[in-house]
């Protein structure tokens, strides 16, 4: 075995911290039959993804593996194993929870950090451009939809809230440079 | 999947548009105001509307966050006292789990209401949360789409319905996950056939944040599940999701850029399918905005499938079938 496990690395409180997210607790009911893992599409193209590898290492405390695994953001949350489960665990719900984790112990992919902060300097995750005003203009509608970006209190709203949230300071950034 | 007992037809609509239908891909939007509006389906505008926002990103990275800038979106259309409708599956995943969430969980509900009232919103749980296809189904019918139709569609069609309109499954409420029909059926109304392929519930690889962080898995999912459109010889794929749309779309620019891989499979949104059936124009539905322009299947819009809708007579449709990419 390459990488043994250490009884030293297991960390119970990670599990506690999991338990937070209502239904994650099931993780415990994986009897390993693999049904998950058999019909995920990203396991059909990188054979070494398993989300099941993944939350059995969580149920057993595994903090830093799972939480410094690349293959934490494989997961396109199209919920074939969860909805196949034969134990009713919540497979793509605990998943989203140990990114979660893994965020406010400051690990997130820059490109997530991007869309996030579109959203908080735009109120859109993926924001109008040129090339989309003309698109519109071309098929008579209006050059800007009638989103946040054709109301700027709107956009305070949003900003307002994230900034209620601490979603700033998680994802850090600087509202300040918004003005 | 059966249709409602009660009569939510009557109920009023707001529609929301999210990020990708109106700045990139406004096509789609341009194709739900005018397949709505021909159905007799009159749209609120939902005012100041932001991102849903995106189930990848901000359900990954923080919870209350993502249900509180859900919550401020269902807001909107509770003021204008109107279920709300979403043309994406993305979208229909953040604001029906939400709506149902915040429904469920009062503890969740007072959370968010704290942070709303800041803003002088307050979240109540009185409308629904409605997905384009799910409502032209359940409230309209196939039968009642397929009378609308006036230019019906000769089209070999890949249906991807796309996993967040339907799973998970015991919220979603659409049947099986599995084995899911009422898209097909949809989309036959339009004389187009829906052609079995290959893993045809496989996700198009973009959600999760998949597509933005780890592209090359992304694109390995999707590049997988054009390869069994193809091989089900299809003339175009038909999706319920401007983000699985783009990831087709640009997709197949990508894996021609990266791999050489040429697969030049038109991509439409179901309204603009739809909007080609009743008579709509390429260029008034945006489809000559995407990506992929395949002349072949231009000319294919001009062939009828009289033959599927015996003793109709149907219209002449506009500007269907001049053959040529139009410019």
């Amino acid at each position: 075995m390459k990488h043994p496990i250490k009884t030293s690395e297991s960390d119970p409180t990670f599990f506690e911290e999991i338990k937070e997210e209502t239904g994650a607790e099931k993780i415990l009911m994986c009897f390993n039959c693999k049904g998950c893992s058999t019909g995920c599409p990203v396991t059909d193209v990188v054979p070494q993804y398993n989300i099941k590898k993944l939350l059995r290492m969580s149920a057993m405390g595994l903090r830093d593996r799972v939480l410094n695994s690349e293959h934490l953001w494989y997961c396109t949350t199209c919920f074939r194993c969860q909805e196949r489960c034969p134990e009713g665990v919540k497979t793509v719900d605990t998943m989203l929870k140990l990114r979660s984790i893994a965020v406010k112990n400051g690990v997130m992919l820059p490109a997530h950090k991007k869309i996030a902060e579109y959203v908080m300097r735009t109120g859109h995750g993926v924001p109008i451009d040129e090339q989309n005003r003309k698109k519109r203009k071309e098929l008579e509608l209006d050059e800007l939809p009638g989103t946040v970006h054709s109301c700027p209190e709107a956009l305070e709203e949003v900003r307002h809230l994230i900034k209620a949230c601490g979603f700033d300071r998680l994802v850090g950034f600087d509202q300040q440079s918004l003005a | 999947m059966t249709k409602n007992i009660t009569d939510n037809s009557k109920r009023n609509l707001s529609l929301f548009l999210g990020c990708i239908a109106p700045n990139r891909y406004p096509g789609i939007e341009s194709a739900t105001r005018k397949v709505m509006e021909r159905l007799g389906i009159s749209l609120k505008e939902l005012e100041g509307a932001s991102c849903c926002p995106a189930p990848g990103v901000f359900q990954s990275f923080d919870k209350k966050t993502w249900l509180t800038l859900a919550s401020r979106n269902l807001c909107l259309s509770e003021s204008l006292d109107a279920d709300i409708l979403t043309v994406c599956n993305g979208c229909y995943a953040t604001l029906a789990d939400t709506n149902r969430i915040l429904k469920e969980d009062p503890e969740a509900k007072a959370g968010v209401n704290e942070k709303l009232s800041e803003i002088g919103k307050e979240f109540s749980g009185k409308i629904e949360v409605r997905h384009i296809v799910e409502y032209l189904f359940r409230e309209v019918s196939p039968e009642k789409v397929r009378d609308a139709v006036i230019h019906p569609l000769d089209l070999r069609v890949a249906v991807h319905y796309g996993c967040h309109l339907i799973k998970p499954a015991h919220e979603r409420k659409l049947g099986s996950a599995e084995n899911p029909s009422f898209f097909d059926e949809l989309v036959e109304a339009t004389g187009a056939r829906s052609v079995e392929y290959e893993d045809k519930m496989a996700c198009c690889g973009a959600g999760g944040g998949a597509r933005s962080a780890v592209q090359d898995v992304a694109l390995a999912l999707t590049e997988k599940k054009l390869e069994h459109m193809q091989s089900a010889n299809v003339d175009c794929i038909v999706d319920a999701c401007p983000f699985c749309h783009l990831q087709f779309d640009q997709g197949q620019i990508e894996l021609a850029d990266r791999l050489g891989k040429e697969f030049n499979i038109p991509v439409l949104h179901y309204s603009q399918l739809l909007g080609l059936a009743l008579g709509y124009s390429p260029e008034e539905l945006g489809i000559h905005l995407n990506r992929i322009q395949n002349s072949e299947f231009y000319t294919k819009l001009g062939e009828r499938a009289e033959s599927r809708f015996p003793g109709r007579k149907l219209g002449a449709g506009a500007g269907i079938g001049k053959g040529g990419v139009p410019t």
